[in-house]
């Protein structure tokens, strides 16, 4: 007796699930997270170290909210860049990875981030006079001179600082009258020496001749600046100063073509394996084989959408995993269709094989996925960068093949096996009528 | 299929010889070839290029070196090598990069990758992946230990070091430059081979279960094993081919960025399937033996006096 409800219902999911993949495919896809290997960018891991306030190296480890306000520092600095999903991250004791997939100018992303913009206001002898402390957070901008040359504007916190500045600077009178203003003013520098240079050479940014005591709160900027020139001062102030010296120990820089190349090749062969591996399982498997295939689409499918809810970022080692996970969710099906097999062999009724060889193949998927699992965890744990990418894909793989290759698999099996049209069809299995057991 | 009437055991020493003469080989190799380490490990300067068409590697040479660099193992790779590569024992500072991006780019028309790294960031990787190799080991010893039994776990983990060995082996012997995803590819093997060599040994454990208290002579151990790999080896040739499809189309059509992690697990996944059969499970059979007899004689002496 076949009982048609139960292919019915087979073949609504399958619509249903058809469907749902069929809709949500490409908006997701859209949504996957490339890293910079896949759409060019740039990752540079920095060695941090404090800086002193007379500007010198300290060579301590430096301390946990030292690194994380370096860390905030190079989020804003990184905002004003206007990269999308930037990753930084603290590693270890004393270092910081950023990694910004999809930035355009990296030679000037760069920079940005390794400067301290550490503002100083010194006299001709290097004095410090003030620093970027006293300027009101947030509050340089963009501004014109009388000649219509960008400038920096800011606000002070305290407008007697400034005009103290002001009268012990006028006080020393031509030509040491000068205010230098530098941007990350090291020990060593001079303003003797860098004076003689030749714009842009000059480490400091201006040297205004001060004429008369000025109690105001504003404090401009010339320094011929180009307007864009004047706007990434005026976002790095904004930002914040980064007391820190970052070196940078380990770098990559992808271009974007080559990214994009990479992308290409890769899934371009991850789509012929995995159509191999479909028909392969057909061949072999036949009926078991196709409803393998259904679940392994399904797989795809939810490992994808996985990477969007949990914000995975796609790497070239990560579709590499992708598709190795696929041989693994296929490997479930394996056991259990190869268990089947066996049972029908040994003379049983289709529906008895299948209830017997999903039962027997369950703990050797299950130890064979944990143990599988295991690896993978340590590999997080111990990997960096590249290595603990391909370990989180490794273990959204294994937990989804778990689902989708036991759980789905069975259920589509056993509605077509419950229904009894399989019943005495041992070929639809790849068993031969010859191979099987005479009771 | 002949494969399920073969007998496994009967080879077993010609099996262990061959592969202790693999670990010694490899041995051999890495005092006389050593690994080729890529930067990754050590410290320096990678730049590559990938283009449209073939490229020139002695431009990329000629262009580097115009800058007063050293370029050092040039390569050209790619289906229709327009993938090359050079490194430089020196790591380039922010400006010297930018020089260099640059400069190619004007030069050969693509925009290259460049990465450097630092001495200290390479023996910390270096020092990772060994740690790590190490700790999920143990994890599976133990793990294997209390869902089957100490002896599977152990001849388990001497297969998937092996097969770890094996793949080291090869890249020493054919000098491939190793890479920080060839670490990802290592492991990747070990929980591969672990799959393979628990499939095997569920079986065994199963089949010592149908027989038990009947395991006397060796012969039997022999049969116990054999008949499991005969009724676990479809599965295993069946799931390697369907892992080693995706990682040939790989190997063919991925990108070149990633060769090293498909040959490392091209070698692993071979490896990884013959340990399991030839290695692991006989290796078991023998070692198992031999402490059963252990045990029967501690128990059989005390009843004598």
């Amino acid at each position: 007796m076949v009982k048609k409800g139960r292919i019915v219902s087979f073949f609504v999911i399958l619509v249903i699930v058809a469907a749902i993949i069929g809709f949500t495919i490409k908006p997701l896809l859209h949504n996957v997270k490339l890293g910079l290997d896949l759409q060019g960018g740039f990752e540079v891991l920095y060695e941090v170290h404090a800086i002193n306030e007379n500007g010198q190296v300290s060579k301590a480890t430096p301390s946990k909210g030292t690194l994380q306000d370096a860390v905030s520092t190079i989020r804003h600095r990184i905002d004003a860049l206007g990269v999308n999903e930037p990753q930084v991250t603290i590693e270890g004791k004393d270092h910081i990875r950023v990694q910004l997939a999809g930035v355009k100018d990296q030679a000037k992303a760069r920079k940005l981030l390794s400067t301290t913009a550490n503002l100083s206001f010194r006299d001709v002898d290097n004095k410090l006079m003030m620093d970027g402390s006293e300027l009101k957070p947030g509050s340089a901008k963009v501004g014109f001179d009388q000649a219509n040359q960008p400038m920096v504007t800011m606000k002070l916190k305290d407008a007697n600082k400034f005009a103290k500045v002001t009268k012990e600077i006028l006080d020393k009178g031509a030509p040491n009258n000068k205010l230098v203003i530098w941007l990350d003013w090291k020990k060593g520098m001079t303003y003797a020496k860098e004076a003689t240079k030749e714009k842009p050479d000059p480490a400091f940014i201006s040297a205004p001749s001060v004429n008369e005591v000025i109690d105001s709160k504003d404090v401009q900027i010339t320094g011929n600046f180009s307007v864009d020139e004047a706007k990434e001062l005026s976002e790095l102030l904004n930002a914040g100063a980064l007391p820190v010296d970052m070196k940078e120990i380990y770098s990559t820089s992808v271009g974007a073509q080559f990214g994009q190349d990479a992308l290409y090749d890769t899934v371009l062969a991850g789509a012929i394996g995995i159509a191999a591996i479909f028909l392969f399982m057909l061949l072999f498997y036949r009926f078991g084989g196709f409803i393998a295939a259904v679940s392994l689409a399904i797989y795809l499918w939810l490992v994808i959408a996985v990477f969007v809810g949990l914000q995975v970022v796609l790497t070239l080692p990560g579709i590499a995993a992708l598709i190795l996970g696929v041989g693994m969710a296929v490997d479930a099906n394996i056991i259990t269709l190869e268990r089947i097999k066996d049972e029908i062999r040994t003379g049983k009724s289709i529906l008895s094989a299948y209830k017997s060889g999903n039962k027997r193949s369950f703990s050797t998927i299950l130890d064979a996925n944990l143990t599988t699992l295991l690896a993978a965890i340590v590999m997080f744990v111990y990997g960096t960068s590249s290595v603990k990418g391909f370990a989180v894909l490794l273990i959204v793989s294994i937990v989804i093949t778990f689902i989708a290759s036991v759980f789905l698999s069975r259920l589509f099996l056993s509605l077509w096996v419950k229904s009894r049209v399989l019943d005495k069809k041992p070929r639809l299995f790849g068993v031969k009528e010859s191979d099987i057991d005479e009771l | 299929m002949s494969f399920k009437k073969l007998n496994y055991m009967k080879y077993r020493k010609l099996f262990f010889t061959v592969s202790t003469i693999l670990v010694i080989l490899g041995i051999v190799s890495l005092f006389i070839f050593k690994m080729n380490l890529g930067i990754d490990f050590s410290s320096g300067t990678r730049v590559d290029i990938q283009g449209k068409h073939a490229l020139s590697i002695d431009k990329l040479t000629d262009t580097v070196e115009s800058l007063g660099y050293e370029a050092e193992r040039p390569t050209l790779a790619g289906n229709n090598n327009n993938f090359a590569s050079v490194t430089l024992n020196k790591v380039l500072n922010q400006d010297q990069i930018n020089q260099l991006q640059q400069k190619i780019q004007k030069d050969m028309g693509y925009k290259p990758t460049v990465s450097t790294v630092s001495p200290a960031v390479g023996r910390e990787l270096a020092k990772n992946a060994f740690w790590a190799v190490i700790i999920s080991s143990i994890f599976i010893i133990i793990y294997v230990w209390i869902r089957f039994e100490f002896l599977q776990g152990l001849t388990a983990v001497i297969a998937l070091l092996h097969d770890a060995f094996f793949i080291i082996t090869i890249f020493s012997l054919l000098h491939i430059e190793v890479n920080a995803v060839f670490i990802a590819a290592l492991l990747t093997i070990i929980g591969y081979s672990i799959n393979d060599t628990i499939v095997t040994f569920d079986r065994v454990r199963e089949n010592v279960k149908l027989k038990k208290g009947k395991l006397t002579s060796f012969e039997d151990y022999k049969e116990i094993v054999n008949k499991s790999i005969q009724q676990t080896i479809v599965r295993s040739i069946n799931t390697v081919l369907t892992v080693l499809i995706p990682v040939i189309a790989l190997l063919i059509f991925g990108s070149p960025s990633i060769r090293t992690f498909t040959i490392a697990m091209f070698i692993g996944l071979i490896a990884g399937v013959y340990s399991s059969i030839f290695i692991a499970a006989p290796l078991w059979a023998v070692m198992k033996f031999k402490h059963d007899q252990r045990q029967k004689k501690k128990k059989v002496r005390p009843q004598q006096s």
